[in-house]
């Protein structure tokens, strides 16, 4: 369990080493389209497919019906919009979470 | 070494400084919690170094996910870091004995710290290198932190994991504010729940990269003439 677990820690490492030096390597000149065009549609899509990877376990037809975690993402986007400060809606979306889990529901 | 360019460099570092080590603490005990203690949180910040692939890093881990999975996922993941190379090219080109590193180290945070191109006239490259530097070290230090003082800490740490969900929705609501970036965004969410509909969740990620690729490449060709 543990050889498979790091060389999943190397293949992490190494592929993501290899995404940071590679542009360095070959888009020494010129960038094709393609790949600006990629760079600028690729990051809000990836972002949405991590939420919904971590809201992968979330049980909607049951009790709590994945109430903590819609209250608490509401939480993290008001709070995002309002004050624009990373640390302070991640924390504050994390700490109610934990609060609703542990003592609400 | 230059005692003005390395108080220049921590000062710059600062705004990441808090960021990285509560998100690395959360990544220390999230690890923690899945079986894998500090010496895996300090091999991973050490190798790996990149916040949002790590969280994801540890479900991979913990599944124990299979190594093409597991690449394929990085590669996804950590795509981005691609594009911030790209925009780098020519700010790195002269640094020299620093340049492995300032590569290496190009997380989204450093890059936020670098990437306007204002760096003190005397030894840029030093400076670049020490905010990277310092950066990875607040990081380092957090994961470490997390992964021991988790288990001793007077509370339950119960659904920390939402850190990780609430640092992506953060990022998501950043993006979605930028100009041309919510149908990405809605094709990632839907792309995504539909794999993991269709698929099931032991193997929807790699469905979903294809399928998100695959949607996002199609309407370029009409892009063209708004462009």
């Amino acid at each position: 369990m543990n050889t498979h677990a790091a060389l999943l820690v190397g293949v992490m490492a190494v592929v993501t080493a290899l995404l940071r030096f590679l542009p360095f390597l070959i888009f020494r000149k010129q960038t094709p389209p393609y790949i600006v065009y990629l760079g600028e549609v690729l990051p809000p899509a990836i972002m949405g497919m991590l939420v919904i990877y971590c809201l992968k376990d979330t049980v909607f037809t049951q009790a709590p019906f994945g109430l903590p975690e819609v209250m608490a993402s509401l939480m993290v986007v008001g709070l995002h919009c309002w004050k624009k400060n990373a640390l302070l809606s991640i924390l504050s979306g994390t700490a109610i979470y934990m609060l609703l889990i542990q003592v609400v529901f | 070494m230059n005692a003005a360019v390395i108080r220049k460099a921590f000062f710059r570092s600062i705004p990441v400084m808090s960021g990285y080590i509560v998100l690395g603490m959360g990544f220390g005990i999230l690890l923690r919690n899945a079986g894998y203690g500090v010496l895996w949180a300090f091999a991973m910040s050490l190798t790996i170094y990149a916040g949002s692939m790590q969280f994801v890093g540890v479900s991979l881990i913990s599944g124990a996910a299979g190594l093409l999975t597991t690449a394929l996922t990085t590669l996804m993941v950590n795509a981005r870091h691609l594009f911030y190379g790209i925009s780098m090219i020519g700010r790195y080109r002269d640094a020299g004995k620093y340049k492995p590193y300032l590569i290496f180290a190009l997380t989204d945070e450093t890059y936020s710290l670098l990437c306007d191109g204002i760096v003190p006239a005397e030894d840029p490259n030093l400076y670049r290198f020490l905010v990277s530097l310092f950066d990875q070290i607040y990081w380092i230090l957090g994961s470490v932190l997390g992964s021991l003082l988790g288990t001793v800490l007077p509370f339950s740490t119960e659904g920390i994991e939402f850190s990780m969900t609430a640092l992506f929705i953060a990022s998501l609501t950043d993006q979605w504010r930028k100009k041309g970036s919510r149908i990405p965004a809605l094709a990632g969410l839907g792309c995504t729940a539909l794999c993991l509909l269709v698929f099931g969740k032991e193997k929807f990620l790699i469905p979903s990269m294809l399928l998100i690729t695959t949607v996002l490449t199609l309407p370029r060709r009409r892009k063209g003439a708004e462009a």
